[in-house]
């Protein structure tokens, strides 16, 4: 049987068409784009030709506003790092509680440093409450950042409005939108978004290259400086093979985007729906109603996430968990805690995102292991009795120092 | 994904013993259901002879928490109470082939489910001595609840001084600034504020270091004198070492106790060796004695 993959939100296959267009710029234009020889003299047509490409995908009004950075955290950080640099006398910053890493690492060194970091709840179903968000605007706030969609249950921010309400109040709006661009449609210049990021290896480009959108006449402070490439607002040796492979990436997602918003999310909705029909005891988390196309994450009450991971590798299957086990920390997923899901459910969290390389036989293969291994995994737990759970199994088993 | 070894695999695909014993007389749930690691386990004890008749485990959690739990009941199965209090965490990692640091706790929690189950058939209370802290140290596996202990008892005030006491950040060194931020943290508590050149306190028992070149015998004493001084950290972990032969500026030792095997023992000897060339100024190369023979053997060849 041959291996599915269905972690598309970790990270994608790079298309064989996004190689085919980098491998020249690693074996006859590896000029630097900077040198005046024939090694180079393609290489700049090919770096405009990808911001062009970028640009055609999230509908931003100069291709001047596209800056190729290292990846989704770097874009993150230069924008946050560069709001603050610009603003030094705005102490304040909101967010929220479910974003990446990326972005709650820095905001929590920021608050060490003395910044008050403002971290939006959300409700059981992963939504924000925009009363709230609009008391927290004022002229203290240096910069709002607010992920486009969560990376683990594919919920949707109301991104632009969310923009329109900073812009109002005179504050600057950057959005990580690494999961969003390319799995939904986009027109930033019809957004008072300022800065947004975006991760190449998300969408079929290589790891290693991202972008930051930069509207014009946004305020800013590089968070690389020496040489004048990007302008001068990214310095660095131009990754020009990359760069090329993602403007073809963003090329064909554009091309893709409505069998994505279809076929793709034909086979997302049958697997979800397949799932809670044939095994008891486990939900889909976020917002249904409102989610990227590719994504579901369904918790599986009283089992444990790495486990079922490592049922579904033996088949073949590979997914993602919310469990602090995967991570290695002693607590499950800061989204599934801030959703207020039990930690029983939440560490039994499973992500499935799929791209357009999945295909419906395999959603049906899923179908066909996964009672098998959530009821393995329950006949082992001491939350299980037979055929459901123990009753009150919070006090049927409440082991000590829990 | 972790690199797990094939029998933690093997007792995670085919676990042994798993549901609870049916007419059991002891029984022991631990864990922590917000970390995602819960045990019960069940024992069925022959009131004679207090042997192990039967041993079942249920659990929720992680691979490696089932695979331990699975290896610990095969290991239980047939022994005297008293002989199963002497099972060691170590024992449940070393019968799995090792775990990862970060998975070290699983072992622990199948020990302590195994003194949980017993002390409930002795009619004993039995208390969890342990509070598990975020893992800081992945060289070492030394989490933040036992980082803050030792800040706290020994008014540890710098990473030096953590590193001493308790060999968390003695590897990779990428810990550093957690480690700074958990002296912040302490040290504001008790009303002090952290200063990196800060005196390092006395480390236990430091040796003072070397300046002038050494004679062969000069450097034997010193380097025993070192292992003396990290000789209680070892102990701690059920471990020590011995000084077998030194060669020009080669150490051969023996890891001896719950080092020997230990997965950490690699990690342990580059620990010593970095001390010893702290004090000695010198180049000092450690080495396992098992690598002496085939040294010798070269040499004579």
């Amino acid at each position: 049987m041959t291996d599915i993959y269905l972690d598309n939100n970790a990270t994608t296959k790079v298309d064989p068409a996004v190689v085919d267009v980098m491998i020249p710029y690693f074996l006859e234009q590896y000029g630097n784009p900077s040198s005046i020889h024939k090694f180079a003299d393609g290489v700049a047509r090919g770096l405009k030709q990808a911001r062009q490409q970028v640009q055609a995908l999230i509908g931003c009004e100069h291709d001047s506003e596209i800056i190729f950075t290292s990846c989704g955290t770097e874009s993150n950080s230069t924008a946050i790092l560069s709001a603050i640099k610009a603003q030094p006398n705005k102490k304040e910053i909101i967010t929220t509680m479910v974003e990446h890493p990326a972005i709650l690492s820095l905001c929590d060194y920021l608050e060490k440093e003395g910044y008050t970091i403002h971290r939006m709840p959300v409700d059981k179903a992963g939504r924000l409450n925009l009363e709230s968000y609009k008391r927290l605007l004022s002229d203290q706030v240096a910069i709002v950042s607010v992920m486009w969609a969560n990376n683990e249950t594919g919920t949707i921010f109301p991104v632009a409005e969310m923009a329109e309400m900073a812009n109002a109040a005179g504050v600057m709006f950057h959005t990580d939108a690494v999961q969003a661009v390319g799995k939904i449609p986009m027109m930033l210049q019809d957004t008072k978004i300022d800065m947004l990021s975006l991760s190449g290896h998300k969408l079929h480009a290589p790891k290693g290259i991202g972008v930051l959108y930069l509207r014009r006449g946004t305020r800013y402070r590089p968070l690389l400086r020496g040489g004048h490439q990007e302008r001068g607002r990214r310095a660095g040796t131009e990754n020009s093979a990359s760069i090329v492979g993602l403007g073809k990436a963003c090329e064909l997602a554009l091309e893709y985007i409505e069998y994505e918003n279809t076929k793709v999310k034909a086979m997302r909705d049958r697997l979800e729906q397949g799932i809670t029909e044939q095994i008891g005891h486990c939900f889909v988390t976020g917002d249904m109603y409102n989610r990227l196309p590719n994504t579901t994450d369904i918790a599986f009450e009283y089992i444990e996430g790495e486990s079922i991971l490592m049922l579904l590798n033996k088949y073949g299957i590979a997914a993602s968990s919310g469990s602090a086990c995967t991570s290695g920390s002693l607590e499950p997923s800061h989204v599934m805690r801030a959703m207020d899901i039990p930690y029983t459910a939440a560490h039994g969290t499973i992500r499935f995102s799929f791209s357009r390389y999945n295909s419906m036989a395999e959603v049906d293969k899923v179908l066909e292991v996964m009672p098998g291994i959530v009821a393995t995994l329950r006949k082992l737990s001491p939350y299980w009795d037979g055929n459901g759970p123990v009753a009150d199994p919070e006090k049927a088993f409440a082991p000590t120092y829990a | 994904m972790w690199d797990y070894s094939d029998k933690v695999k093997e007792h995670f695909f085919n676990p042994k013993n798993a549901g609870a014993v049916v007419d059991a007389n002891a029984t022991g749930e631990v864990g922590s259901i917000s970390c995602g690691d819960a045990l019960r386990l069940t024992l069925k004890v022959d009131d004679e002879s207090e042997i192990i008749l039967e041993a079942g485990f249920q659990t929720f959690g992680c691979g490696s928490a089932i695979a331990s739990s699975s290896v610990l009941t095969e290991i239980i199965k047939g022994m005297t109470l008293d002989d199963a209090l002497k099972v060691t965490n170590q024992d449940i990692a070393d019968q799995l082939e090792g775990l990862p640091p970060e998975k070290m706790h699983c072992s622990v929690m199948g020990r302590e489910a195994l003194q949980a189950a017993i002390a409930n058939y002795r009619g004993e209370e039995w208390k969890d001595d342990h509070e598990e802290g975020a893992l800081i140290c992945k060289c070492f596996a030394i989490d933040a609840v036992m980082i803050e202990e030792m800040v706290w008892a020994n008014k540890l005030r710098t990473v030096e001084d953590v590193t001493n006491f308790t060999k968390a950040g003695g590897g990779c060194a990428a810990c550093h600034e957690d480690i700074e931020a958990i002296l912040e943290k302490v040290l504001a508590e008790k009303g002090e504020k952290f200063d990196p050149t800060a005196a390092p306190v006395a480390a236990p028992e430091k040796v003072a270091a070397v300046k002038a070149p050494m004679t062969n015998l000069q450097r034997i004493k010193k380097i025993e004198e070192v292992l003396e001084s990290l000789r209680p950290a070892l102990m701690a972990d059920g471990g020590d070492v011995e000084l077998v032969e030194v060669i020009g500026n080669t150490a051969y030792v023996n890891m001896t106790g719950a080092c020997n095997g230990c997965q950490m023992a690699a990690m342990t000897i580059a620990g010593i060796q970095q001390r010893l060339m702290e004090v000695m100024g010198e180049f000092i190369k450690v080495v396992p004695a098992s690598e002496m023979a085939k040294l010798v053997n070269i040499e004579v060849a």
